[in-house]
């Protein structure tokens, strides 16, 4: 039976039901404990598992990503959450020198089963250390699955697929999809949610609206913003395609590209850092496969490559959202 | 402990596992120069890239390893293979590996600083530290699965500066996990002396802040290292929790083959050959008459001929087919 939930909700009950079906399971992390997650991603596991599978962690990220790592090595499959990506600096070595090289540096002696899930994203004046979304940083680096849910019922589908894999997925979630009190909930990300378990494949991306006009690529937050851009230019007859990616690695190309063939125009939206980002990944691959057959230059809207500022004026002024796609569509239909 | 309380038969087996050690690191250490005189490229000859040898470190790894069964983890550092060698990793596939053959561990994908054998679980990394945090893992998963494997981390007198060995250390004591932290003090990191680095003489002492038992030991005597690792890995084993253990050992090579040491003082290395464990405790087994010059001088023919036959195999194996750079990055297929 299908119910509307959160975000919040949708990941935890992926972990909890995949916890009770496979003992190898556990969860570590920085207040994944009693208060269920920072973002709420592992509310009630601890209740119901105890803490030997649900472990409060000192913050020292390095140990405890590393011992996801030797977890793995010893048949184990640990979930482990650094709250928000901006923190990955401290523990990056033991994710893209070890946890992402171990299968290829073994040759595939050393399985990796390991899901690293973190908070991403700005909109909310957290300034520069607590807003960012860095998901490039980890799809650039060769041996991580990257993950990224728009709405709960991906969400769910995506963590049970994350947590079956054997290969290290990182798992990024938004702050502002997540449905939680303190952040105005985007009622858009809450979506009938089945109770039983189902996965959601990893590297297939779907295509949040169908269209004719425009291929808009998106993950995330600006998926939304996409959405809502394109039933706004409906009204001025024009039809966006809008394809939410879900993931990054393995990136779902046939469907960008089969997508744009039929439109002809294509603009990638991304809230992380402009430069040799996913949106340059995006117009590349593209660009190479089909790039003499277009209507219009590819064109991107990415955030700039600033540090993300705290005044809500100068966030405002330089995070994507539905008005600056709706300009640059127009632009590229003239 | 005195030396009768240990078997004839463990103590003979000890003595061969170092002197094949010594010998395959004096071996390879002149193979490896091999293409490359008269000018010295790096990226030339049979063993290519960076070589670090660990000649005169051999007693801690045998008086440790000889305590450890095949599912005990070992996570080793750039300088490994005596642990590799007393751990029990196949020395052929091994040695196809540092030859970067096709017949090697990781067909040929590792190298001489990344080694994985799975079947005995040891592994090892390039980065200085990094093995602290990978013990930790294993010893949550023997914990968790209710076995009574344990882990050991090594880690040379430079790596006990690095925030994973004290985030570690926290987190081991924390949950009482049955982890061995080793650490390796021949007192140089690369070039930069021990006490320049650290303003305590003995690491172990850093065991007293996060409430574990640290203990120093004289590497040039193999029976004290047996001796304390004996009461590590026994207190590990019975759940009772971690403990920090710094070997005194002896560099007598450079950090790295080609190194021209010129940092180094004469005296220092004098100082070094003068506590090389493998003659005292050559004398040691003479005195107590478990073994006699003819029987050395067979061991270390013996143990010659072996390692020959070793480096025959890795010289003569093919190289990987060039494609197979591309696989393997994922398990289940890329």
């Amino acid at each position: 039976m299908a119910r509307k939930l959160p975000m919040y909700k949708a990941i935890s009950e992926a972990i909890e039901q995949e916890m009770s079906r496979d003992k190898s399971i556990f969860v570590m992390g920085e207040d994944v404990g009693k208060y269920g997650g920072i973002f709420g991603a592992t509310t009630g596991l601890l209740d119901k598992f105890g803490s030997e599978r649900v472990k409060d962690t000192p913050i020292s990220e390095s140990a405890f990503i590393g011992a996801a790592l030797g977890a793995a090595s010893k048949r184990m499959r640990p979930i482990v959450e650094l709250m928000f990506v901006d923190f990955f600096g401290v523990a990056m070595d033991q994710i893209y020198n070890h946890i992402a090289k171990a299968h290829y540096m073994s040759n595939g002696q050393v399985k990796m089963p390991v899901v690293i899930m973190t908070a991403m994203g700005g909109g909310y004046s957290d300034a520069a250390q607590h807003s960012q979304c860095l998901y490039g940083l980890f799809a650039h680096v060769p041996g991580l699955k990257v993950v990224i849910p728009s709405n709960s019922y991906d969400a769910k589908g995506l963590m049970i697929s994350a947590i079956r894999d054997d290969n290290p997925v990182m798992y990024f979630f938004h702050k502002g999809l997540m449905g939680l009190g303190w952040i105005t909930p985007l009622e858009d990300a809450i979506k009938e949610v089945p109770e039983e378990e189902y996965t959601v494949p990893i590297g297939k991306a779907n295509v949040a609206r169908e269209g004719s006009d425009i291929t808009i690529v998106a993950v995330a937050k600006m998926v939304h913003e996409a959405l809502w851009a394109a039933n706004e230019l409906e009204k001025e007859n024009i039809n966006p395609e809008v394809i939410d990616l879900r993931s990054l690695v393995p990136l779902d190309k046939e469907t960008i590209l089969k997508s744009v063939k039929k439109t002809g125009r294509l603009l990638v939206v991304d809230e992380d850092y402009r430069s040799y980002g996913l949106s340059s990944e995006i117009l590349a691959t593209i660009s190479e496969e089909i790039g003499n057959n277009l209507k219009s230059l590819p064109r991107r809207l990415a955030y700039p490559d600033i540090p993300v500022p705290y005044s809500r004026a100068l966030e405002k002024h330089v995070l994507p959202d539905k008005e600056k796609i709706i300009k640059i569509v127009k632009e590229m239909l003239e | 402990m005195l030396m009768s309380e240990i078997s004839k038969n463990t103590l003979l087996s000890m003595y061969k596992t170092m002197i094949k050690i010594r010998t395959y690191e004096e071996t390879l250490g002149k193979i490896y120069y091999e293409g490359k005189t008269p000018v010295f490229d790096i990226a030339a000859g049979p063993i290519p890239g960076e070589l670090h040898l660990s000649s005169g470190q051999e007693s801690s790894a045998v008086g440790i390893c000889v305590h450890l069964k095949p599912e005990d983890a070992v996570i080793g550092t750039h300088r490994a293979h005596h642990f590799a060698i007393a751990k029990g990793v196949d020395l052929n596939k091994m040695t196809c590996e540092i030859f970067g053959k096709a017949t090697g561990l990781s067909r040929g994908k590792g190298g001489h600083m990344h080694l994985f054998d799975a079947n005995v679980n040891f592994s090892c990394s390039g980065i200085v530290g990094a093995s602290f945090p990978q013990a930790i893992g294993a010893g949550i998963a023997s914990k968790m699965q209710g076995k009574d494997y344990v882990a050991v981390a090594v880690g040379g007198d430079g790596a006990a500066n690095q925030g994973t060995f004290h985030e570690s250390l926290n987190l081991a004591a924390l949950w009482r996990l049955p982890v061995i932290f080793v650490i390796e003090d021949n007192k140089w990191a690369i070039s930069v002396a021990k006490d320049k680095s650290t303003a305590i003489s003995k690491n172990s002492e850093r065991a007293k802040a996060y409430g574990i038992p640290g203990v120093s030991v004289d590497g040039e005597d193999v029976i004290a290292v047996y001796e304390v690792a004996k009461e590590a890995v026994e207190r590990a084993r019975r759940g009772e929790g971690p403990s920090l253990i710094e070997v005194k050992v002896s560099r007598l090579r450079g950090h790295f083959e080609g190194d021209p040491q010129l940092y180094r003082p004469k005296k220092d290395f004098e100082l070094a050959k003068a506590k090389d464990p493998i003659p005292k405790f050559e004398k040691k087994l003479l005195e107590k008459e478990f073994i006699n010059e003819e029987e050395m001088a067979k061991v270390k023919q013996d143990i010659e001929k072996e390692i020959q036959g070793v480096i025959e195999i890795a010289r003569s194996s093919p190289y990987p087919e060039p494609e197979e750079a591309l696989e393997n990055v994922f398990a289940g297929g890329d």
